[in-house]
């Protein structure tokens, strides 16, 4: 009598099954010549970075690179804007037995896999919910864990961004970071604020509620300094006062959150407003190459109206 | 034979109903939502795919929000929210606006008749948006309704129109500027506010107190309902589209590939069990943030 028919699958209904990618990726970079593999997508063999924390991984993000898409994907539809909640890292750790902090670094990892597939796949802007404004409330071993892994994340990969021309900006209410932090993430933003391969935007301690309150306060100030009138309030002028105002492209195309949760959370709500959402099962250390092209797949098919007819 | 036919088909009707309460009356043992919110699309995809004739899309999906109301009043939802029409939908042929503003000018008085739902169900309607950007007939009969229903209170009925959640931030923070600047100008006059708006600069806590998030929150359209716990979208698209953006941050969000005329008892079912599958979790979310 009922049909057993799901919430909603881990894309809507319209996502292809999921294929591996076609054989013959060719991958060209800056210090390698072309190389043509059969069947095996290439590991990068660079130097490793200083592998003074757990965080070294294979290799470098390359500084030049043409690279060819899988076969799903058509170049013309890249969303410009990815946000992603990454969310399932303290499930991941306790399905392994291992400890919450594990969990994190795992995330990292497949964070920084992400970040190399968006420079590659031309995607302008990519931000990522690193920390709520609500997580704040979570044991006190685990935040100073997080605060710590930001800052040694951050360190580690500030070279290598600035190499591989990624521009990081962070949002959020950075009064409650640790005062290290603050300082870090002041220098790194002032470091790469001249790249402009990929856009970054790390929301740490962020709440979309509290970034329309903050909107809303400045433009107070400015109505009583007299800058502006009160009638001259619009929705474009709340857009600048976000804290998105960083970037050129503030509204994500792409919202992609992991672990199978169907909720928002209080990330970018004034931004969502046309973001094609995506809701993947799987836990946010397991969310790799494969996944992400499921959720680009799905996101090319997608008929956007924006409220009009086509 | 007509007789027994007719017989027939209302003992089935009966037998579905009776069914229906014994499937409210199982569920009711698990939290039941306060507030629902439908996004109504996928009428005119239906109208192509059963070959109707134009806006009759329109006029089954009325009827399938007048089942999914039935559904939701009967079970103890005290809050249903619907987008009708998004300010974005404007943009649409003038046509087709037009046709929807007539069915909506004719649905809001079959809705004050005696019978109808909203009677039956004690719901006093609301209408959440921009009422200016509608036309005169339109708006005058929205605020006839509100009027109308305003003393019901078993239940609460929000009907979004010229809505969009961008717009409905943007005029609470207009709202909230311009009250507190009222606020000021009267300190200040009344010689109470030691010259706030003169001295120009006062410490940083006073102004991080000069506007809140309750103050924007009182302004907005939807103030009068609390925030949703379900969002269901029909005809499978997973995007919010400018509904409730503000008040979705802990929601569960639905999205079933019917389309919104094909919706029916199942979908609602389906959506209730997943809800309280949840529940908890998200209402210590709620509680903490």
């Amino acid at each position: 009598m009922l049909s057993l028919r799901f919430a909603i699958p881990t894309a809507n209904t319209l996502t292809p099954p999921k294929t591996k990618p076609k054989p013959g990726l060719v991958v060209q970079t800056a210090w390698n010549q072309t190389d043509l593999f059969p069947s095996l997508p290439k590991r990068y063999d660079y130097k490793l970075q200083a592998a003074t924390t757990d965080l070294s991984v294979e290799g470098d993000i390359p500084a030049e690179e043409v690279v060819e898409l899988p076969a799903e994907l058509r170049r013309e539809l890249m969303p410009k804007h990815v946000a992603v909640i990454m969310d399932g890292n303290g499930r991941w750790a306790r399905q392994r037995g291992l400890a919450t902090s594990a969990g994190h670094e795992a995330g990292v990892k497949a964070l920084r896999e992400l970040i190399e597939l968006c420079c590659q796949w031309g995607i302008q802007v990519l931000t990522v919910f690193a920390f709520s404004y609500e997580n704040w409330i979570r044991p006190r071993v685990e935040v100073d864990f997080l605060m710590s892994l930001f800052e040694r994340a951050l360190k580690s990969e500030v070279e290598s961004f600035s190499r591989g021309g990624i521009r990081i900006s962070v949002i959020g209410d950075s009064t409650k970071l640790p005062t290290s932090l603050q300082k870090l993430i002041n220098e790194v933003e002032e470091t790469t604020k001249h790249n402009s391969r990929l856009q970054l935007i790390v929301a740490v301690s962020y709440s979309g509620k509290y970034d329309v309150v903050q909107a809303c306060r400045s433009i107070a100030e400015k109505a009583k300094d007299g800058q502006i009138q009160l009638d001259d309030i619009n929705e474009s002028l709340i857009e600048q006062e976000l804290e998105t105002n960083c970037t050129e492209h503030p509204y994500p195309d792409l919202l992609i959150r992991t672990s199978g949760e169907l909720r928002v959370s209080n990330f970018l709500l004034w931004q969502l407003a046309y973001t094609e959402l995506f809701f993947a099962q799987e836990l946010w250390p397991d969310f790799r190459k494969d996944e992400f092209v499921d959720a680009l797949s799905s996101y090319q098919q997608r008929q956007r109206r924006y409220g009009g007819r086509h | 034979m007509e007789r027994i036919r007719e017989r027939v088909i209302q003992i089935y009707g009966n037998l579905v109903s009776l069914l229906q309460k014994c499937i409210f009356c199982i569920l009711s043992v698990g939290p039941i939502p306060n507030h629902i919110a439908f996004i109504m699309d996928g009428n005119r995809r239906f109208t192509k795919k059963c070959k109707l004739m134009e806006g009759a899309g329109h006029k089954v999906g009325f009827s399938a929000l007048m089942s999914m109301l039935k559904y939701c009043y009967e079970f103890g939802v005290r809050y249903v929210t619907v987008y009708a029409f998004s300010i974005e939908n404007f943009k649409r042929s003038p046509e087709e606006v037009q046709s929807l503003m007539d069915l909506m000018l004719k649905k809001i008085e079959e809705i004050l008749k005696k019978q109808s739902i909203v009677n039956r169900y004690g719901v006093r309607v609301i209408f959440s948006g921009n009422l200016k950007l509608l036309s005169e007939p339109v708006r005058l009969a929205a605020e006839r309704a509100m009027l109308a229903t305003a003393k019901n209170s078993k239940a609460v009925l929000s009907i979004c129109v010229a809505y969009t959640s961008t717009n409905e931030i943007m005029h609470a923070v207009q709202e909230s500027c311009e009250e507190k600047w009222d606020e000021i100008t009267l300190l200040n006059s009344s010689g109470a506010g030691y010259g706030l708006i003169s001295l120009g600069g006062y410490e940083q806590d006073e102004m991080d107190h000069l506007i809140k998030l309750t103050d924007i929150e009182k302004h907005m359209y939807m103030a009068a309902a609390p925030d949703p716990d379900i969002i269901i979208r029909t005809s499978g698209e997973t995007r919010l589209s400018n509904f409730l953006l503000w008040q979705s941050a802990n929601c569960y969000l639905y999205s079933p590939s019917v389309l919104w005329p094909e919706i029916g008892f199942r979908q609602f079912l389906w959506a209730i069990l997943n809800f309280q599958q949840i529940h908890f979790y998200l209402d210590k979310l709620r509680k903490q943030s």
